[in-house]
């Protein structure tokens, strides 16, 4: 059974979050730039996981990776919170719709 | 044959994340994105991450993904489902993308990893950290459940017990209790967020009806 190794798995996870960070860059729904920071944090948290299994991480990297899922999960429940409250304003999710506070 | 699972969930994964950057459709994005966190789910079993492998399917591919598509349905009437970017955006964002990804790759392809895990391991020995510090044990791989919530608590199994050290490490209770409030107070707000407003009956108005 041959070993994978380091490399691979922090390549599929820079993938991620560069796919991610683009996601966030280019969407123009409110909900697409969500699953960019989902994707951000996902590869992060594939990078900890690495570490730990390869690295000198030890049983650090999963108990930091658990706390990052659980922070995902609060993030994403507020962040929709928050469209669906910009929703109701503005009845639209185009985040360039949201310059109010530009003169 | 753990280098092929590895390929086929690796591809899974920066599949469906490609798939979610290049979909216009919302609902598409979704599917794109329930298929990349479950491959990387299948990653973490890889990585001997059981039970976050485990949470990670319940919490992002059964809450986290459920929740956003809660949001695409409440959202999405007709012209909103797919709103475009324009092509300047896309190239532009391409490009950092593309730039920012050659640079992490050849940051971690010229990072020596083999030769810098021995010297870890040959300093930890030196000063007298036993092995079993170091990453996992063989005989407990893959049984994470149990040392990852004594490691909540408070209990380090894999640090604490064994040898007798003169510094217990901590664990993690302190965060552990930071981020249960942090996920009480989080809930509760997004919750009064997310209410619908009942217009209140103007005071002033009825008086004046009356």
């Amino acid at each position: 059974m041959s070993d994978v190794g380091l490399t691979p798995y922090l390549i599929v996870a820079a993938v991620l979050f560069v796919c991610g960070i683009v996601c966030m860059a280019t969407k123009r729904n409110a909900i697409g730039v969500l699953m960019g920071v989902e994707l951000v944090l996902n590869g992060a948290n594939l990078n900890l996981i690495a570490f730990s299994r390869y690295g000198q991480l030890g049983f650090d990297g999963q108990a930091i990776a658990m706390f990052v899922i659980v922070l995902a999960a609060a993030e994403a429940a507020v962040a929709l919170a928050i469209v669906l409250n910009f929703y109701n304003n503005h009845l639209t999710v185009d985040v360039d719709q949201a310059r109010q506070l530009n003169s | 044959m753990e280098t092929v699972i590895f390929t086929i969930y690796a591809l899974a994964a920066c599949g469906g994340a490609i798939a979610v950057m290049v979909s216009q459709n919302v609902v598409r994005m979704a599917f794109w994105l329930v298929i990349s966190l479950g491959s990387v789910a299948g990653l973490f079993f890889l990585l001997h991450a059981d039970f976050l492998g485990a949470t990670q399917l319940l919490i992002y591919v059964g809450g986290t993904v459920v929740l956003l598509i809660f949001g695409v349905m409440l959202t999405a009437s007709g012209p909103m489902l797919t709103i475009r970017s324009g092509p300047g955006e896309v190239v532009l964002g391409g490009l950092v993308g593309l730039a920012v990804l050659g640079m992490l790759v050849f940051g971690m392809l010229s990072v020596d990893w083999e030769s810098q895990q021995t010297r870890m391991y040959s300093a930890a020995a030196e000063e007298g950290r036993g092995e079993r510090s170091m990453g996992y044990n063989p005989e407990g791989e893959g049984n994470t459940a149990r040392r990852l919530g004594a490691a909540l608590l408070g209990v380090r199994f894999d640090r604490d017990l064994g040898r007798n050290s003169e510094t217990l490490s901590t664990g993690y209770l302190l965060p552990f209790e930071i981020v249960s409030v942090h996920l009480l107070v989080v809930l509760v707000g997004a919750s009064y967020l997310a209410r619908t407003k009942r217009r209140r009956p103007n005071p002033l108005e009825e008086s004046l009806e009356s």
